[in-house]
């Protein structure tokens, strides 16, 4: 499954989020990191047509999220941080199973693929529970499986843990780390993403680092620090501190404000 | 517990409600309510109010859905009754507050004995006729999913801003919490119709 951007950029009131994004994304597990209003999460919504970029295009296999998009929407799962926003239905298996409404599937072959995935994510004890009174691990939980249950090819995760609490966070990380499905994480967790096969790190709506985690976590580190200027030189080079760091070739100095301020 | 928690799993052999399709059940509800008004005798008011109240654990609900409905219809019969005994009609007062008493009590036993999602499967079976007039019978019963989803959408966009309003050493004046709550609902359902479109519930 390759996930392709060629050229993306977007622009929300005037405010660029993702400036001429090109990438190829066909690794099993893809981590994304950025600063808040890096673009992280426009980006993500991008991969699955939920935002059409302002230019460029985004395909699957071939599919443009432009024209196709049910059919990516179909193949390419995503998880938001507020599980909340995404229970649609009164009760956990209600909830699961409204997804499978127009998959053509029978009522026994959709309740059969409910009960599954309730049972491989510890929800078949909360079946019949209303969905908006469970934990936030629960919740988050519910909202992986509501997903999963489409099985989608591609799932594609913005912040799954941000309003976790560490131990909801490990469990939510080591489902992530089962799937067999091709992941995107967007994080901030940055232990999650040690064994990942690649981390894309993001600023002022550019890829500034694309490789192995280690490397990258290292660069994201540097740029965060609160004396750090920008994420790269006025002519576009490596940052001199950030050691194995491997700037994206088309970057351009961002007009990054100030160092230490707030992110919109 | 919020509306959208009234629906009791079926725990006992007496669940036979359960096992009762909604259409039928929703037909029955309709034909003994308009049974019951067009009586309009204040005995066989009281007697279908408690009739509904002692089904409620006949078949297998338990009381807590009957309390928790005559608990929220308290406030309006308290008004019925205030209202008539300004006007000197106390048979009128049981027969109102009666009617309203077995409606609510049989709407529930519905509620508690159905889930949405076999209501929404009569409901889009209903709104088919208007397919021929370019309606979508599924976005029909999927209005009236969001409809109920967005009761603890309200709730918790209240309970937010009020805990935000007390946060900051505010009192009185709850009319300065509407334009907070109005925000975050529109954020939340900005929020859930990104998350509908995701799930290719569209």
């Amino acid at each position: 499954m390759t996930l392709r951007l060629e050229g993306v950029s977007h622009a929300y009131d005037g405010r660029a989020v993702l400036r001429d994004v090109d990438l190829e994304l066909s690794e099993h597990r893809i981590g994304v990191i950025g600063a808040n209003g890096s673009g992280k999460s426009t980006l993500a919504r991008t991969l699955n047509g939920l935002v059409l970029p302002d230019s460029g295009r985004v395909l699957l296999d071939g599919l443009n999220t432009r024209r196709h998009a049910r059919e990516i929407r179909r193949r390419v799962g995503f998880v938001f941080s507020d599980a909340s926003a995404q229970i649609v239905m009164p009760t956990v298996a209600e909830d699961v199973a409204i997804g499978l409404r127009r998959s053509g599937l029978s009522a026994d072959e959709q309740r059969a693929r409910v009960d599954a995935v309730l049972e491989r994510h510890g929800l078949a004890g909360h079946r019949d529970h209303p969905a908006h009174l469970l934990s936030g691990g629960q919740r988050q939980m519910l909202a992986l499986a509501s997903v999963l249950v489409t099985r989608p090819e591609v799932l594609v995760c913005d912040e799954p843990t941000t309003l976790l609490d560490l131990r909801n966070t490990a469990v939510i990380e080591e489902t992530l780390r089962a799937l067999p499905q091709q992941v995107v994480l967007l994080t901030h967790h940055l232990d999650a993403l040690t064994a990942f096969d690649r981390v894309l790190v993001m600023d002022e709506g550019r890829v500034v680092f694309d490789g192995a985690p280690a490397e990258a976590i290292a660069y994201y580190t540097a740029l965060m620090r609160p004396d750090a200027d920008t994420g790269h030189t006025a002519s576009g080079g490596p940052r001199p501190d950030a050691a194995g760091a491997q700037p994206d070739p088309g970057a351009e100095a961002g007009p990054r404000a100030s160092g230490g301020g707030l992110r919109p | 517990m919020s509306m959208v928690g009234l629906y009791v799993p079926p725990r006992s052999r007496r669940a036979v409600l359960h096992r009762l399709s909604a259409g039928t059940k929703l037909s029955v509800l309709l034909l003994a309510v308009a049974a019951v008004v067009a009586s309009a005798n204040a005995y066989v008011a009281v007697a279908a109010a408690a009739v509904a109240a002692l089904l409620h654990p006949l078949c297998g609900l338990g009381v807590r859905p009957a309390l928790r409905t005559l608990r929220a219809l308290a406030p309006f019969l308290a008004v019925i009754v205030l209202f008539q005994w300004l006007a000197g009609d106390w048979t009128a007062a049981v027969r109102v507050c009666g009617q309203l008493m077995a409606a609510a009590l049989l709407a529930t036993m519905v509620t508690a004995s159905t889930r949405v999602s076999e209501m929404l499967d009569l409901f889009e079976r209903l709104a088919r006729p208007l397919a021929r007039l370019g309606a979508d019978p599924r976005r029909v019963s999927l209005v009236l999913a969001m409809t109920i989803r967005c009761i603890p959408m309200v709730a918790s966009a209240w309970r937010t801003s009020r805990e935000a309003y007390l946060a900051r050493g505010l009192r009185g004046r709850p009319d300065a919490m509407v334009v907070p709550v109005i925000v975050g609902l529109l954020r939340s359902a900005d929020a859930l119709g990104e998350a509908l479109t995701a799930r290719g519930i569209d």
